[in-house]
């Protein structure tokens, strides 16, 4: 029996690796040639969104836990990176890494209080503490409260780059895109990203086999954290401002929703997720349909009928023509 | 068998309530260096409770737990696990989505420094590869080796539990009723591995199984109502009176 059943992956798997590579290929030429075919700034918001979706995919679905103040990475890295850019005339590759390196801090904090918490307690420590922060953003006076920061010069990145050309600013983004993307990757097949499967599958097993399960989530948090500020600092570049909306709790919840329509826990769900939202959001703002319904409807039906999102449903069914058990 | 006479683990006077009600109370256990010690007694007794003190996944209302001659009882159970007093669960605790093999490497994962390494490519556990195998084989699960947990049959999940456990070279395995559920060319089985085990090695066991306590054990402690009701070999055990009635009171309910 045992047989039978290990023989059946091994054949396929070269078939599949083939596979991938194929389609990695074909998507890398798509997004190189995407600019020539499709407004770019509406592509760089794609690409800026879409990896801080994968930022998020990589706490609920590898770590298992649901954050509900990831707003607070993505816009409190937007307003470190405008400030330094525009007040403290940054370059603006320095300025992103600020904007990072501000939101690993602000990960480690809010990390630090919810992580003892699991479920929909963590959720609503996450949540508390990303209103607190909104607030924070509201009142202190380099955010400009309801202004926001406003007419961040793009400049030259590294001095000779010049952003303001939409196609190096396009290929910047992408760069960073791909970076990010590359990162989710290699943490999840990591050594690293085996012990956070293990305390997925099996916390308290994972705990008496020595591991203090704690820090290996308040690590996840805090990479996440950074990876979503590495895709606030970039937005803050290529829309030139850095507003209230990217802290506050919608854009938490735009965040989930845009991994759950593209799937959880799949590498590719959360750009393909992110992708269609914000399509789906360009699209509509021209016409006078309410974009907030129809995506009150998607989710609706997403979470009725596919709950895996786009992509998870896709994977299930390529594994079961493979004649695999669940 | 070369039996040291010092204790490994002495917990003194610990005491285990939940919200008054007193799950475990005042029990003293001394277990010896190098013997296999079974915890036995009537559903209830609070076996697994003491257990769970033992590893810090409770911690005692009152007493104190030494092990090695160090005060463990203000600890959390990852270091308790780091000290080398290392436990099993009564539902068997594997990582059902992963192979058997990355099950055991999971565990060789923290000694060998290979846990919090975030840039590199999972493919580096593989130096890990020789050592999980001989593991595995010690368990006879060879055959399984690329086969998800989830699949395998429930006496080899128990299996790959204490190669598992194995893995991390304890002074000390305490092993939650690791017969539970399993057929009788199961528990042979697994009675043949916990004595190779034993081996240098102290087990604490809580098991349901007599047979198995007296072909196996060294040492038997009873436990009743969260109190201990004899301690000493499983002949005079056996003998007591008191321990008879504990027993047989539960078969009449």
């Amino acid at each position: 029996m045992s047989v039978e059943v290990q023989s059946q992956p091994i054949a396929r798997q070269p078939d599949l690796r083939t596979l991938t590579r194929l389609l990695t290929a074909l998507a890398l030429v798509g997004l190189l040639a995407a600019p020539f075919v499709v407004y770019p700034v509406l592509l760089m918001s794609m690409l800026c969104f879409a990896l801080f979706a994968c930022a998020f995919n990589l706490l609920i679905g590898y770590v298992g836990l649901l954050s509900f103040g990831h707003a607070t990475f993505f816009g409190g890295a937007a307003y470190f990176t405008a400030h330094a850019v525009k007040v403290w005339g940054w370059d603006p590759l320095a300025g992103i890494l600020l904007g990072v390196l501000g939101a690993a801090i602000l990960g480690l904090v809010v990390g630090f209080l919810a992580i003892r918490r699991q479920g929909i307690y963590f959720a609503m420590i996450t949540l508390a503490l990303g209103q607190m922060f909104a607030f924070i953003c509201l009142q202190v006076p380099f955010t400009h409260g309801e202004d926001g920061i406003q007419g961040v010069p793009r400049g030259h990145l590294l001095g000779f780059i010049d952003l303001n050309e939409p196609l190096s600013m396009y290929y910047v983004t992408l760069a960073i895109f791909l970076f990010g993307f590359f990162a989710v990757w290699r943490i999840v097949n990591s050594p690293f990203g085996n012990i956070l499967k293990a305390i997925r599958e099996n916390e308290r097993r994972a705990v008496s086999l020595g591991y203090r399960v704690d820090r290996y989530k308040l690590g996840a948090f805090v990479m996440s954290a950074a990876l979503a500020g590495l895709a606030g600092g970039t937005k803050a570049i290529v829309f030139q401002f850095a507003t209230l909306t990217d802290v506050q709790w919608q854009m938490s919840g735009e965040v989930i929703l845009m991994t759950l329509l593209g799937g959880i826990g799949t590498l590719v769900g959360p750009v393909v997720g992110a992708a269609f939202v914000i399509a789906l959001q360009n699209y509509l703002a021209s016409s006078d349909f309410p974009v907030t319904v129809l995506i009150g409807i998607i989710f609706v039906v997403c979470v009725l009928v596919f709950r895996r999102g786009v992509v998870g449903e896709l994977l299930e069914f390529v594994r079961r023509r493979e004649g695999r058990p669940d | 068998m070369m039996v040291n006479a010092t204790p490994i683990l002495n917990a003194s006077g610990i005491t285990m309530e939940f919200r008054g009600f007193v799950a475990v109370n005042n029990v003293n256990l001394s277990i010896r260096e190098g013997t296999i010690h079974a915890l036995i007694g009537p559903n209830g007794a609070g076996k697994t409770t003491v257990f769970n003190m033992l590893t810090k996944f409770l911690t005692p209302t009152r007493g104190s737990i030494e092990f090695r001659g160090r005060d463990i009882t203000g600890l959390k159970p990852a270091e308790v696990a780091r000290l080398g007093l290392v436990r099993s669960f009564q539902i068997s605790a594997v990582f059902p989505h992963l192979t058997v093999l990355d099950n055991v490497r999971i565990a060789l994962q923290r000694p060998a420094g290979l846990s919090t390494q975030f840039w590199r490519s999972s493919n580096v556990l593989s130096r890990l590869d020789e050592q999980a195998i001989e593991l595995i084989e010690a368990v006879n699960l060879a055959a399984y080796t690329h086969l998800p947990a989830v699949e395998l049959p429930y006496g080899r999940k128990r299996a790959l539990e204490i190669a598992t456990t194995l893995a991390l070279d304890p002074a000390m395995l305490l092993l939650d009723e690791p017969m539970a559920g399993m057929g009788h060319e199961d528990i042979g089985r697994i009675s043949d591995l916990i004595r190779r085990i034993s081996k240098g090695r102290t087990i604490l066991m809580v098991e349901h199984n007599l047979h198995v306590v007296s072909d196996l054990c060294d040492r038997v402690t009873v436990l009743a109502r969260g109190e201990i009701l004899a301690d000493g070999s499983y002949d005079v055990v056996s003998a007591d009176p008191r321990v008879r009635e504990a027993y047989m009171g539960t078969e009449h309910d």
